[in-house]
């Protein structure tokens, strides 16, 4: 367990190391640079003081120069200053990692709570009526764009009933833990359903699968209670893939949050990365993408592990 | 439900003139796809969509309207004979702008689809028939790539500047550059998807005996792959290329709302809402309009994309 723990984790330490190259990279291709946007703020600049500036920052060195600094300052805990926000990046990203994280969890334990159920009893009644209207709502989820879906709740909510606010983080002046919530109910609404249709519809299949094996025949031949048969026999079986998918899909929730924060002017990670890759803000969009990359690689663990406990014929030794 | 090769080899003895001639393959698939009720709608809706999007300049032309010329003294006018969804904020008529929109939108779809299945496909190929380390390398390479947060990355790419990756100003400065640049960046993040599926059924080609029979023959390789293997693997990357096409809708959509897409005057689905919820308050409808579109597309291809599955593959009917 140790040993499968220390190689994965040396494992994802390359993949992050290889990632921040390539985002290293790429944030240098895009438009500007921290010289041009200074170049533009002071009309009395040279180029004479533009190069002997961009010498003074490194910024006249290759690109692996340039990144092997960083990386070492990174290293050292270093991870420089917000240009838009005049503080140390570590600052300011992990508040909004937290805000996130709540976002998440919420959107995913509630879409779980639902799915579940629904895929179950889909499976267990294929081609009812039910079944349909399951099937309808999910292939609905998967074609909405999260966008749409969030204008459709501040329309309806903000704008056509006006009970619940149209975004931020909370009332000005007003600090309790409900008006805090008040404030998530659209935001968590809109990842939720946007998550409910995938995993409800991995659920399904899962259970239609294993519903069709023969140890299910077993059991109900022996007499086992149905419910026992579905909860205990088939689903723990039919979870197996499901889980795996459901920690990938984790991965399309961060992209889902990116446009949710957006949309609803929510400080978490997603707005971050997005303010911060259009306001030039370089090094927030590349921590900020980093962290996004290690979510990713982190739920996938925990998918690994999951299987694990989920079947005992797979350990990790 | 029989499969298409035993209905073909066991009604060939029997023919005499009693007999209905057999059902081409087609015909069956067809024949399947038409119970899925759904799958037909979808159909139909996209029918519909596409030739909305073809005719569009005989449409502009009919009515007498340009979808890009501003006209501020017509702004947010009324539901009208003349413009049967209002304006915009710029006074363009709306029913014009979303028939244009379309254009772009489906034409991204389709391009970036086939781009995507073709890269996904030739990346399949290889790595599924070589084996070894080209395919231990390149599906790694995959894993790594599918881990990577998908529109953050898009974004960045979006907002890559073209000169600074040595494209020639012609190109950089031409207006249609934002929906080259948008095919190309899905397409460059959405192939892993077909490469996979493709391996897979190279995997399981290779060790069939019309393939051994071909390499026995001496067949090159790239004749083995494109004319026995590619052939019996159309029929899952068809079903794949379009519920791809669907997500690659809405990603278009997604990044040309967040501003990073297809850039105005040119009209797309998703930059006509890009300043929805500034108008949520006074003309909602305006804002859900291109969502509805957007939605009755992807659900669309989804249904379709479901429908071909069960034709092609009786097996998963249901699933």
């Amino acid at each position: 367990m140790t040993r499968f723990l220390s190689i994965r984790f040396l494992q994802a330490s390359v993949v992050v190391l290889v990632m921040s190259f390539v985002v290293y990279g790429l944030i240098g291709l895009m438009p500007g640079d921290p010289i041009d946007i200074m170049l533009s703020g002071d009309p009395n600049m040279t180029s004479e003081d533009a190069a002997r500036l961009r010498a003074v920052y490194g910024l006249d060195q290759p690109l692996l120069n340039r990144y092997l600094s960083w990386l070492g300052n990174a290293l050292a805990g270093d991870f420089g200053y917000s240009r838009q926000h005049h503080q140390p990046v570590m600052t300011i990203v992990l508040p909004r990692l937290l805000n996130t994280l709540y976002l998440m969890i919420c959107a995913f334990l509630i879409s779980v709570a639902v799915a579940i159920p629904a895929g179950v009893y889909a499976a267990r009644h294929p081609r009812s009526l039910v079944d349909q209207a399951i099937n309808l709502f999910c292939f609905a989820g998967i074609s909405l764009p999260v966008f749409f879906l969030a204008l459709l709740l501040i329309i309806f909510f903000a704008v056509v009933l006006g009970v619940l606010p149209a975004g931020g983080m909370k009332t000005v002046g007003e600090s309790s833990f409900g008006d805090r919530l008040r404030y998530m109910v659209l935001p968590v609404a809109t990842l939720t359903i946007a998550n409910i249709a995938q995993v409800t519809r991995y659920v399904r299949s899962g259970m239609i699968e294993v519903l069709r094996e023969d140890y299910i025949r077993t059991a109900r031949a022996k007499g086992a209670d149905e419910n026992r048969v579905v909860w205990r026999h088939a689903l723990r079986n039919a979870m197996i893939p499901t889980v795996t998918i459901m920690a990938l899909e984790c991965g399309t929730l961060l992209s889902g949050a990116l446009i949710t924060e957006t949309m609803f002017s929510y400080l978490g990670m997603g707005k971050l990365i997005f303010d911060s890759i259009l306001a030039n803000d370089f090094n927030v969009a590349l921590i900020g993408l980093l962290f996004a990359c290690s979510v990713t690689l982190v739920l996938n663990l925990i998918a690994d592990l999951l299987y694990a406990a989920l079947d005992p014929r797979i350990s990790y030794r | 439900m029989v499969s298409v090769i035993s209905t073909e080899t066991a009604s060939r003895p029997m023919q005499d003139a009693s007999m209905p001639p057999p059902l081409s393959p087609a015909l069956l698939v067809w024949r399947r796809f038409k119970r899925h009720k759904a799958a037909l709608i979808g159909a139909g809706v996209l029918i519909f969509l596409a030739l909305l999007a073809i005719l569009a300049p005989l449409i502009a032309g009919w009515r007498g309207q340009d979808h890009e010329v501003v006209d501020l003294f017509n702004r947010f006018q009324p539901v009208s004979a003349a413009h049967p969804l209002g304006t915009d904020d710029l006074g363009r008529d709306l029913m014009l702008r979303l028939i244009y929109g379309g254009r772009i939108s489906l034409f991204v779809g389709l391009v970036t689809a086939c781009l995507t299945a073709s890269i996904g496909t030739v990346i399949g190929l290889v790595s599924g028939w070589y084996g070894g380390r080209i395919d231990a390398f390149l599906m790694r390479f995959c894993d790594g790539w599918i881990s990577l947060p998908l529109l953050p990355v898009l974004i960045v790419l979006a907002a890559v500047d073209p000169t600074k990756v040595g494209l020639p100003m012609a190109i950089a400065k031409s207006p249609d550059l934002s929906l080259y640049r948008i095919v190309l960046i899905i397409a460059l993040v959405a192939w892993t998807t077909s490469a996979r599926l493709v391996r897979g059924v190279t995997l399981t080609l290779k060790t069939r005996d019309f393939v051994q029979a071909a390499v026995a023959q001496g067949a090159s390789t790239a004749r083995i792959l494109f004319v026995h293997i590619l052939p019996n693997a159309l029929s899952p990357i068809l079903v794949a290329a379009t519920l791809a096409s669907g997500n690659i809708i809405l990603l278009e959509s997604t990044l040309s709302f967040l501003g990073l897409g297809i850039q105005p005057p040119v009209a797309s689905w998703g930059n006509i809402l890009t300043n929805a919820q500034e108008i949520i308050w006074s003309q909602p409808m305006q804002a859900i309009y291109p969502g509805i579109l957007i939605f009755a597309t992807v659900i669309s291809l989804n249904f379709v994309g479901d429908g071909l599955q069960d034709a092609f593959d009786p097996r998963t009917e249901g699933r």
